[in-house]
């Protein structure tokens, strides 16, 4: 395999034939596979998902189209060791979100501490007035977060960003194992991978056991789709399939008696949780976008009321917030008392003149994003883009320097690729899902391995081109 | 279950039904065509307005030729009924219940879609029609067979049934009430040429020329056809045999939950007028308005179903 000396792989060390120890086994097995035999299994791992049906729309497309994530059959590979490294920071993290969470919305103890600006809060559009005061039940704010990290080199991740609204991927992670099981079982029998299936069934007890006060046990859970034309829509009819639970629309659901009640062939009936895939915006008609047509009229009122719990609450975008990102370590430190154990990206507030200027000069060698975009869209990766779209970035840039941030480009990690020519290098990140529920944190061994599939290229989102991978935690 | 969830499965297999019955329509009127000299175009209009689509039909075309129905059943997207409308909104019921089947049907359903819509993504010529509708009856036997064998029989199975028998009623009853004429008594010189294919075609099109034979011999009359078609329990196209299935299915929703709704009473009422009924009775009593009345009452208890089960808001 070509190698490139200035990326760290994580299967192959530069000038050795012995892999990196977690890969030990699976390069073993690869080197007696026949490579034809490989392809054929990769073509029909695309004909399973196909099938199945696990696709996804891609927005401003036609709306009956629907693609695949591509899928590659090399498995990304993390020792215990890594992962238990890598949980102990993910939790610490996520607590510090949720202690974050309560405080913005209740004391601001950290905005009177001076340790984040208070402009930053009462100017973002991410932050919730509506929620100033309200106490989720549980005390939980996000019972579902994606904390995307990159990896640079042996023992160097860094979280590139939190995903604390409504974090997709996981129900690929789920099938990625599915069909990999299916495919290699042998695999399975000659590596001891930590298992990952039982998402659902803890997803269901989180969302249970954060219900609103009083339940008989069985609280009824629901999870609300914007509907079929969605691009997630697969995975919320998968998770509400696995959990069991019923999968709504808004015109499904109704206020009746001070509660939310959804539409069944027998009358209305009560919902206690409802984890929702729909944005904080279009909630809630009454309370937020009256156009929508996507939420339920006063399900605010009713959550305000404590009648409900909305899994994750509203206003959490408050947190993973790209402009309150660069503050993480600080937030970390303030609600833990202990240093952030996984590092921040360092970043450039476009916000602030020094960094803006900063930024201009240096464009052509940053990634900019804007502060509340998300799946890659409307982002400069300096190093790779033509001279046109450079100007043109600048131009949007010097228009509204507060709505950007700037990062070094990352020499992120490669993991080998499945190609017509053998083995090949490319660029991945991973998003482990994390599970909140009032009486802990519960973080599913390894997550979605997002790939670039193009050579070179950085840009792992769906959207742009990128693929999936198994993702295995190794067992002790 | 939810009430969305129970009209995406009454939907869903409507549709199914209705892409099997539209294929089995152009199937009955192709093979006229090739058995007779000259086809009218009289025979593919009534083809057509069996099929409930006549007026979407002449907004398209000028004439009944061949090619023309062949596409219009088949592939024209401004064609609700047709072959590929049917199984496209079949398809989007399902994604929509998806939680409510098994892997096995949502798989069949989604398999059907994507061998159909690839087939049927160019025009269709006369000599690939046999083996085109041999694929279609094919993919809907697969899902069928999944149906059967891995559902639970619980409401979800139930009202999936409700949605096929109130579809295939509907279907039979356009059927005879386009073609009642050649069943009429006054007409009945047994033995003309010209009556025999008109009643095979009729036959035909319920796929039920060799079923009726082995239960008439070679005895082909207007009256037996037509109390085959209306009134025989053991002919699974019969209004009768939908009429039946139809309060069944709607029966087992009343014990599972425990509720009576006007629609057991209309489904009950329509099951037991042609469990009452005689052939002689109806031709006496004018067959046309007897088809008429049922695909009215028909229509009647899909809509009551609709408002009782909660479908929409």
């Amino acid at each position: 395999m070509q190698q490139n000396a200035s990326f760290f792989d994580e299967m192959f060390q530069p000038g050795e034939d012995e892999p990196r120890e977690p890969y030990r086994n699976y390069k073993a097995w690869i080197n007696q596979e026949n490579p034809a035999h490989l392809k054929r299994k990769a073509s029909e791992a695309e004909t399973f998902f196909r099938r199945t049906g696990i696709t996804f729309n891609v927005y401003g497309e036609d709306e009956a189209t629907e693609r695949l994530i591509p899928f590659d059959i090399v498995p990304r590979i993390i020792s215990a060791r890594e992962w238990s490294r890598l949980s102990r920071g993910i939790e610490q993290r996520v607590r510090a979100i949720n202690a974050f969470l309560h405080d913005i919305y209740h004391r601001q103890e950290i905005l009177r501490a001076g340790r984040v600006p208070a402009r930053l809060i009462a100017e973002n559009e991410a932050f919730l007035p509506q929620m100033i005061g309200v106490s989720p039940p549980g005390g939980v704010y996000t019972h579902v977060v994606g904390v995307d990290l990159v990896r640079t080199g042996a023992d160097e991740f860094y979280v590139l960003e939190d995903n604390a609204r409504t974090p997709s991927g996981v129900s690929y992670m789920l099938e990625n194992r599915e069909t990999m099981l299916q495919m290699f079982p042998e695999l399975f029998s000659a590596n001891k991978v930590v298992p990952v299936g039982s998402y659902p069934q803890n997803l269901r007890r989180s969302l249970a056991a954060s219900t609103p006060g009083k339940h008989d046990g069985k609280p009824v859970i629901a999870v609300l789709t914007p509907g079929i034309h969605n691009s997630a829509y697969f995975e919320h009819s998968f998770l509400a399939d696995q959990m069991g639970t019923e999968l709504v629309e808004g015109h499904d659901l109704k206020l009746v008696d001070g509660r939310i009640a959804m539409r069944t062939v027998r009358g209305y009936k009560p919902i206690d949780v409802l984890y929702r895939r729909v944005d904080d915006d279009f909630l809630d008609p009454l309370n937020f976008n009256p156009d929508s047509v996507l939420g339920v009229p006063g399900i605010m009122d009713v959550y305000r009321a404590g009648n409900i719990t909305l899994a994750n609450a509203p206003g959490t975008g408050i947190a993973d917030d790209k402009a309150i990102y660069s503050y993480m370590p600080d937030i970390v430190e303030f609600y833990t008392g202990e240093k952030a154990l996984l590092q921040n990206v360092p970043t450039w507030r476009c916000s602030e003149a020094d960094s803006l200027a900063y930024v201009q000069e240096h464009l052509s060698e940053l990634v900019v994003k804007e502060v509340h975009g998300s799946g890659g869209y409307g982002m400069l990766v300096g190093p790779a883009a033509s001279k046109k779209e450079l100007s043109s970035f600048a131009k949007k840039l010097a228009k509204d320097p507060a709505n950007y941030i700037a990062q070094p480009t990352l020499a992120l990690s490669t993991v080998p690729i499945l190609t017509q020519k053998g083995l090949a290098p490319r660029h991945v990140d991973l998003r482990p899902f994390v599970l909140v529920s009032p009486e802990n944190i519960k973080i599913t061994p390894g997550g979605l391995t997002r790939v670039a599939l193009k050579q070179g290229s950085l840009v792992v989102n769906s959207s742009q081109g990128g693929g999936t991978k198994d993702t295995w935690v190794l067992e002790e | 279950m939810l009430g969305k969830t129970a009209g995406g499965l009454f939907w869903m297999f409507r549709y199914l039904e209705r892409s099997e019955n539209t294929a089995r329509l152009l199937e009955a009127g192709f093979r006229m065509s090739l058995t007779r000299s000259a086809v009218g175009e009289d025979e593919w209009r009534s083809i057509v307005s069996a099929a409930g689509v006549r007026s979407q039909f002449e907004e398209r075309h000028n004439s009944y030729a061949t090619r023309n129905v062949i596409d219009f059943l088949l592939r024209d997207p401004a064609n609700p009924s047709s072959v590929k409308s049917s199984i496209e909104a079949a398809r989007i019921n399902a994604r929509m219940v998806r939680i409510a089947l098994t892997r096995e049907v949502w798989e069949a359903t989604n398999e059907s879609w994507m061998t159909l819509t690839k087939l049927l993504a160019d025009p269709i010529r006369e000599r690939d029609l046999p083996a085109v509708l041999g694929t279609i009856r094919q993919q809907s036997a697969l899902v069928r067979g999944a149906l059967h064998g891995t559902m639970l029989r619980n409401d979800i199975y139930d009202f999936a049934r409700i949605g096929t028998f109130l579809e295939r009623g509907d279907s039979t009853a356009r059927i005879l009430d386009v073609k009642y004429y050649v069943l009429l008594p006054s007409i009945s010189f047994v033995g003309s040429s010209l009556d025999n294919v008109q009643w095979e075609t009729i036959l035909r099109s319920v796929s039920a020329h060799r079923s009726y034979r082995w239960l008439n011999g070679g005895e082909i009359t207007p009256k037996g056809i037509a109390n085959f078609l209306i009134l025989d329990r053991r002919m699974p196209r019969s209004l009768a045999f939908c009429a039946a299935k139809l309060a069944d299915n709607l029966g087992y929703l009343e014990g599972d939950y425990q509720t009576r709704l006007p629609c057991h009473d209309l489904a009950e009422h329509l099951r037991d007028r042609l469990r009452n009924n005689t052939i002689d009775m109806i031709m006496e009593d004018g067959l046309h308005e007897f088809v008429q009345g049922y695909i009215r009452d028909n229509l009647a208890i899909g809509n009551e179903i609709e408002r009782n089960y909660r479908f929409t808001g």
